[in-house]
């Protein structure tokens, strides 16, 4: 087990989210960054879906109760390990005692953190995510706070495993998509893309737009112009999911992320593409970010290399633990 | 994959078709033509039963007159996929409200009822007004959205028709039976809700820990009767 020492607001055990629910009104929730989760999970010999600590305040500080190896991905937080610097996207052996602290993080927004054997937590409705708002999953339904204890599964080795390597991050590994600390997002456009008028399209392509200070797991508010339509419109709900750009009527948008409802009504510009969601759950509120057109072949084709680089790096990991 | 291709092309010419179009590579949404009413919600229904054991179907979801299909996997042939769903629109009969009778017992005014005075003068009726006749009505789960376990309810009886409020109330309480517009629900969480509370119920709505969590499904049939009156 392992027990949580420094812990603020807002940090939460996540998995790859809760699939099949959503006819029941319950959101995915699930991690912000994907890759991140399913990449320490790789390093350690995990299941893909394994749980993860998500840490997006900081300083966060937790105490390991046993042996346990652990893997650090995500965001680039300097942290240390009983004294020893853990680099980010690497996997480390901690002793019973040891406390592992992490600081904020120099590039990115969310830390996670993986361990050998997985988070043993239930699975609530086929998942360990916790669902703040409705208060189950995770530990208890809630944010971890300062004595949490958070049990961790046994493995039973088969031999000696080395854990002391590292991956290249996803995002200098795959082709970067930064211009002049502007985040590009590829989008394919959605059902009431063509109710905006030729101008309020040229406006959403060419606008630099700034992610609102009042953003969360819920979803990113974005601010830097206003979309407007004719008249005003509104859908029968109906639902939606991550990475969808809706447009409420005072005409700045709102891309919906990991904990946002199941139903939305606002007419729906465009959807991030799969492929770029991870790295819009790494944008800090306060970051910049502009939208980039693909097609439907160019969004399927783009997931080949996030999917190659997940796979590479467990069979690589699998190599080394093997030495 | 083994669906069944689009063979009839004239069919869609004796209605209108849904209108289909993608939430980025794995969700699609279909909606039923025309305005709301409860025989398209059937169809609705009906679609999602078939559509949600198709190959690469991860999961059906109901919404007002719409169904958004989540994928497990991007579709390989979108226009194969969306000509099998009009052809299966146009041929699939829709499904009745025959699902289970739902009965929930509400307190209705009261320290939980708080909008019930406001709900009253609105309709120019008074409190008990009120009260009987949403506790006579019979409702139709349309969909369960929004959060776990809210069921959007039709039927209300529009003489009680009352508009969201522009500023919500500030963490309603969970079990508040509640008019937004012309549907009511219950309130499954303590949060800021925009509806008007007229009353409140017990009952629980949701089970996270159930394999069957939520009380009310698409299709159920609810009943509101008068535990008791607090004015």
């Amino acid at each position: 087990m392992i027990e949580i020492l420094t812990s603020h607001a807002l940090n939460t055990i996540q998995d790859l989210g809760r699939v099949g629910a959503r006819r029941f009104g319950v959101s995915t929730s699930g991690a912000m960054d994907p890759v991140a989760v399913a990449g320490g999970n790789a390093l350690l010999g995990n299941e893909a879906g394994a749980a993860s600590i998500e840490v997006q305040t900081f300083p966060f500080r937790l105490r390991f109760g046993a042996d346990i190896a652990f893997a650090l991905t995500g965001g680039d937080c300097s942290a240390v390990l009983a004294g020893r610097v853990v680099p980010p996207w690497w996997c480390m052996q901690a002793m019973a005692g040891d406390v592992l602290a992490l600081s904020a993080p120099k590039r990115g927004a969310r830390a996670y953190l993986t361990f050998e054997g997985g988070i043993d937590l239930p699975r609530v409705l086929g998942s360990r995510s916790t669902h703040i708002r409705a208060g189950f999953g995770g530990l208890d339904g809630r944010a971890l706070q300062e004595g949490d204890v958070v049990p961790v599964g046994q493995t039973r080795r088969e031999a000696v495993r080395r854990f002391d390597f590292g991956a290249e991050p996803p995002d200098v590994a795959i082709p970067n998509v930064f211009e002049d600390g502007v985040l590009r997002v590829r989008v394919l456009r959605a059902g009431e893309y063509d109710l905006f008028s030729d101008e309020m399209q040229a406006i959403f392509w060419s606008t630099t737009w700034k992610i609102s200070r009042n953003s969360d797991r819920g979803g990113y508010r974005l601010t830097g112009a206003e979309l407007t339509l004719p008249a005003p419109f509104e859908m029968r709900s109906h639902g939606v999911v991550a990475g969808v750009v809706q447009v409420p009527p005072a005409g700045e948008p709102i891309i919906q992320m990991s904990d946002a409802n199941t139903a939305g009504g606002y007419p729906k510009m465009a959807a991030v593409i799969q492929a770029d969601l991870w790295r819009l759950g790494q944008a800090r509120p306060g970051s910049r970010i502009a939208f980039s057109e693909v097609d439907y072949k160019g969004a399927v084709a783009a997931m080949t290399p996030v999917n190659d680089y997940v796979t590479s790096l467990r069979a690589t990991a699998d190599l080394y633990r093997a030495l | 994959m083994s669906i069944n291709r689009f063979t009839a092309p004239f069919l869609g010419a004796l209605e209108n078709n849904p209108s289909i179009s993608l939430i980025g590579t794995l969700a699609m949404l279909i909606q039923a033509p025309g305005d709301f009413d409860m025989v398209q919600q059937g169809r609705i229904w009906a679609l999602a039963d078939v559509l949600s054991s198709w190959p690469n179907v991860q999961e059906a979801v109901i919404g007002v007159t719409n169904l958004m299909l989540v994928f497990e996997q991007p579709s390989e042939d979108i226009a194969a996929l969306e000509a099998s769903i009009v052809e299966l629109w146009h041929r699939l009969p829709g499904r009745n409200a025959d699902g289970k009778l739902i009965e929930i017992p509400v307190v209705y005014g009261g320290e939980h009822g708080f909008d019930l005075p406001a709900v009253a003068a609105r309709a120019g009726l008074s409190d008990r007004e009120v009260v009987r006749i949403h506790s006579e009505g019979e409702y139709t789960v349309c969909a369960v959205a929004s959060s776990p376990g809210f069921g959007y309810l039709h039927g209300l009886d529009p003489r009680i028709f009352m508009p969201r409020k522009s500023v919500p109330s500030l963490n309603m309480r969970a079990g508040s039976v509640t008019i937004g517009g012309m549907q009511t629900g219950v309130a499954v969480l303590s949060s800021p809700n925009g509806w008007n509370a007229i009353g409140w119920a017990s009952l629980p709505m949701f089970d996270p820990q159930s394999d069957q969590p939520s009380l009310m499904l698409p299709g159920d049939r609810v009943k509101f009767s008068i535990d008791r009156i607090e004015l």
